[in-house]
């Protein structure tokens, strides 16, 4: 079941940079939360702070509090047990490019010491069915490589990776920006079935595609986040200019 | 204009390949021409004759040979690996680092007579003469570097992204780089453990000082051992002509073993090597 996420403060630092400022909002658990803004703006890396990835930077830095469900993840737990809650689906797929279709689902869980055969399978079978990459991949689980399959059914891999630990929260960092139409309405149909059992933070950069599948957006500029409020005020009647000018095209 | 251009590169191009691979075959060509008649089953199962005495064999060398490669690959591939995943890895950006890479460079450049005479120094004493034991260290000092040095390249072009998709999934730093960024980067690595077994499977002088040669059968570590490089090495220096003709032969079976050792490894490495893995 997906846990809610309250933010306060959150600022965030690369070297000198100071690319989130005083970010305050409240995730909705089992919705769909957009993030929307330019190039830079900071959108990524504010999803990034959301399972400590940000400080796997040696010049990155972070104050403030980010509470998922009731644990506070900048004081109560240690980066690796946070990311095993909070998972996350990458701009590029990734996986890994030596593992079968197989042991790229199963990496989180046998890279953190389980080994029962049967389980392993069930959540695999499982987790590619959540993803609806099965049907498509079900013969050659273990004959063929992760990095064999297409550019569309590798993200969904990616996904059906980050499911099979069984996280609460899924980070989708513009997932479908390096695919074709067809791969990305798929991702979004996985999105909209997704969020009825997770809590999903998107970053895109395609409005249509934040329209399509979030009830909440935020717009993010220049480090700050302008506006959060339902997907349908957003893109119909935003209360901050910027807001507006944005998301008609007068900039970005 | 164009055709023109394209026939002359491709020319150049058909020309250095033939300029690349013309030296080897002609070794191999030459190796076999000299040596090939003078392989005999005694040859691979008898040790040599004393001085004069026609016939008599190399299998105290072979054996010794591969015995000193094994310690030789015992000692320097673990260490050589290791120290390559410290600085790609662990060390990046470190004083440490730049110190460990540095002296590998330099060991790497290090002529292998002065690795021979350094190990002499360092391991041969009173207690333990010239030994297997000595001519393993020597020639395993010498894989360490190479063996380093590729390794941390490889590591290196490890693309970013799979190292961020094992840690967003909560495996904890060292557990990713062992499991995910070795084992992507392991086809490279064992090519470059390859190129240094391959490069001391040869050497003749580091052996001198410390594995010694041997002209019985011997395979104690704390013995002297024979090996191929210097049954090569003493026979093509003697005056009888069957023992220059066993030299031809000797190289040969050099050449051919680590062709063979070289390609084993890769044959069994490859096996598990999924369809369409990069």
């Amino acid at each position: 079941m997906g846990v809610g996420i309250e933010v306060v403060n959150l600022n965030a630092w690369y070297g000198a940079n100071h690319t989130l400022q005083d970010i305050n909002l409240n995730i909705p658990a089992n919705h769909a939360t957009a993030l929307i803004g330019p190039s830079g703006c900071g959108k990524s890396t504010f999803v990034r702070c959301l399972n400590r990835m940000h400080e796997t930077n040696p010049i990155a830095r972070v104050t403030g509090t980010v509470r998922i469900g009731d644990l506070d993840i900048y004081e109560d737990a240690k980066p690796v047990e946070i990311r095993r809650r909070v998972g996350m689906v990458f701009q590029r797929p990734n996986p890994f490019p030596t593992m079968s279709i197989y042991d790229n689902v199963a990496a989180g869980l046998k890279l953190n010491g389980y080994s029962n055969r049967r389980v392993l399978d069930e959540i695999v079978e499982r987790s590619l069915k959540d993803s609806a990459l099965w049907d498509e991949v079900k013969d050659d689980l273990k004959k063929k490589s992760g990095a064999s399959l297409s550019g569309g059914q590798q993200q969904r891999l990616c996904i059906a990776r980050a499911l099979a630990v069984d996280p609460e929260v899924l980070l989708m960092d513009e997932p479908a920006s390096a695919l074709d139409p067809v791969s990305t309405s798929k991702i979004e149909d996985l999105i909209f079935q997704l969020k009825s059992q997770y809590t999903i933070v998107i970053v895109t950069h395609n409005m249509q595609q934040a329209a399509r599948v979030a009830e909440k957006t935020g717009f993010f500029l220049n480090g700050r986040m302008v506006e959060f409020d339902s997907t349908h005020k957003i893109f119909t009647n935003p209360s901050d200019k910027r807001t507006e000018d944005y998301i008609t095209g007068r900039f970005g | 204009m164009r055709t023109a251009t394209d026939w002359l590169a491709t020319s150049l191009a058909v020309l250095s390949t033939l300029m690349v691979v013309a030296p080897l075959l002609a070794i191999f060509i030459y190796l076999i021409y000299k040596g090939a008649s003078s392989l005999n089953l005694a040859f691979f199962t008898q040790i040599p004759k004393p001085e004069g005495e026609e016939g008599g064999g190399m299998a105290n060398a072979i054996v010794g040979s591969g015995v000193l490669l094994a310690l030789a690959s015992l000692i320097g591939i673990p260490i050589g690996i290791a120290g390559g995943i410290f600085l790609a890895e662990f060390g990046r950006g470190t004083k440490l680092a730049n110190a460990v890479r540095f002296t590998a460079d330099v060991l790497n450049g290090v002529p292998s007579i002065v690795m021979g005479m350094a190990v002499y120094a360092l391991v041969v004493t009173p207690r333990m003469p010239f030994s297997a034991l000595a001519g393993g260290v020597a020639l395993g000092i010498m894989m360490i570097p190479t063996v380093t040095r590729t390794t941390e390249e490889m590591l290196l072009m490890v693309p970013h992204a799979v190292r961020e998709a094992a840690l967003a999934l909560g495996v904890p730093n060292w557990r990713s780089v062992l499991s995910i960024t070795v084992k992507t980067a392991s086809p490279g690595i064992i090519t470059g453990c390859m190129l240094a077994f391959a490069r001391v499977a040869g050497e003749t002088a580091p052996l001198i000082f410390t594995a010694f040669g041997n002209s019985n059968w011997s395979v104690a570590l704390n013995q002297p051992i024979s090996a191929l490089p210097l049954e090569i090495y003493r026979y093509a220096l003697s005056p009888y002509d069957d023992q220059h003709r066993q030299a031809w032969a000797a190289a040969l079976v050099l050449v051919v073993l680590i062709v063979a050792a070289v390609s084993l490894v890769r044959y069994v490495t490859s096996r598990g090597v999924l369809k369409g893995a990069s």
